[in-house]
């Protein structure tokens, strides 16, 4: 049990070091940085916390605390990916919307330049 | 192009359609002289839009590739803005027959309906469908038969033309993906309502279907889902008050 809480320190740890790192270099915008941050630090408060973990363990009538964590993380992510799906819903209706506007301008644009020509 | 009353606008979405979309744009020119073609280029690899302009047809030029629904809504949003009363939508691929057209515009003109769809199935025209389309179509038949209150025969049909009314709902909401179905439901939420009549098809000049085998199990459980979406969508305060629901 020790162990694998000691390799889940280290990945949230990592998690952290990559997410902090990402927003810096500007690859990951600040506002979507949160999530994952939030998760990696919830991860590294509980896998350090063997007390909350074997309590919470004990409420959900599992004989194994770590489990807790895994469905923690489990949780955490389908949120996220939730989230992304309608980030990136929205995103597309955005880009169709944005694509027929510009080709409706250009269109515009058009009818006026030969508009003026033949004038 | 300048509408007036009862101005008509004909659209083509096409995509890599360049060995069949001159044909098409000349075929309609030749049966509704004097009414405006727009071919919607929907980002197309090959020469379309070159083609298109060459037979006489304005081109609205996508910067990138928007799939069927996306395409067809960008003529429908342009022609509500420039102010169109009707629109009549023609694939780019040849398989419809321009000769329909003008019944098709004289349905829309007095018929009091807000789409009419031109039906493979309504009267003999020849037209036979293979046994997979023909199943998936027979059974979207049996699901929209409750949901529309009354039959339509042809509910994959891309032949279709629209009034002012519709093209103003389809100018904010259209399905982005095989719109055909999911636009009939569209309609329905408003109240709206659809008209079919008989339609020659013919095979394509080129090119190949999009729906594939593979293709068309994601298609079912798609338009499945849009239509499931669009009937929860159902709301009752948009019921025209003095308006027959379903002649």
């Amino acid at each position: 049990m020790d162990r694998l809480l000691n390799v889940l320190t280290v990945t949230s740890g990592l998690l952290l070091l990559l997410v902090l790192v990402s927003v810096r270099r500007a690859h990951i915008r600040v506002e979507y940085s949160v999530s994952w941050l939030l998760a990696a630090a919830a991860l590294l408060v509980l896998s350090r916390s063997r007390g909350m973990l074997e309590a919470a363990a004990h409420k959900l009538g599992l004989s194994y605390p770590p489990l807790v964590l895994l469905i923690v993380i489990g949780g955490v992510f389908l949120l996220m990916f939730y989230r992304f799906s309608v980030i990136l819903s929205k995103l597309r209706d955005d880009n169709i919307a944005l694509a027929q506007r510009l080709a409706i301008l250009e269109y515009h644009l058009q009818s006026l330049r030969e508009g003026r020509r033949n004038a | 192009m300048s509408p007036g009353k009862d101005s008509l606008l004909i659209i083509v979405p096409a995509y890599n359609e360049e060995g069949a979309v001159g044909g098409v744009v000349r075929s309609i020119r030749a049966v509704m002289a004097g009414t405006p073609v727009l071919v919607i280029d929907d980002c197309s690899i090959d020469a379309t839009q070159e083609v298109a302009r060459h037979a006489g047809a304005r081109v609205l030029p996508l910067p990138h590739h928007l799939g069927l629904g996306g395409c067809v809504q960008a003529g429908y949003k342009l022609a509500f803005e420039l102010g169109y009363q009707y629109v009549i939508r023609v694939d780019g691929d040849g398989q419809h027959d321009a000769g329909d057209i003008p019944r098709m515009f004289e349905a829309l003109r007095t018929s009091g309906c807000e789409m009419v769809i031109g039906s493979r199935f309504v009267g003999e025209n020849g037209w036979r469908a293979g046994v997979i389309r023909a199943l998936g179509i027979r059974f979207f038949r049996m699901v929209l038969r409750p949901i529309l209150g009354k039959p339509v025969r042809d509910p994959t049909s891309g032949f279709v033309g629209v009034n002012r009314a519709a093209l103003q709902v389809f100018s904010k909401s259209f399905p982005l993906e095989y719109p055909e179905i999911e636009a009939l439901v569209v309609l329905q939420r408003k109240r709206f309502r659809f008209q079919e009549i008989p339609c020659k098809m013919h095979p394509r000049r080129t090119g190949r279907s999009s729906i594939t085998a593979y293709r068309s199990i994601y298609y079912i459980v798609h338009v499945l889902l849009g239509v499931f979406v669009n009937v929860l969508k159902f709301d009752q305060r948009t019921r025209r008050p003095g308006k027959p629901e379903n002649p």
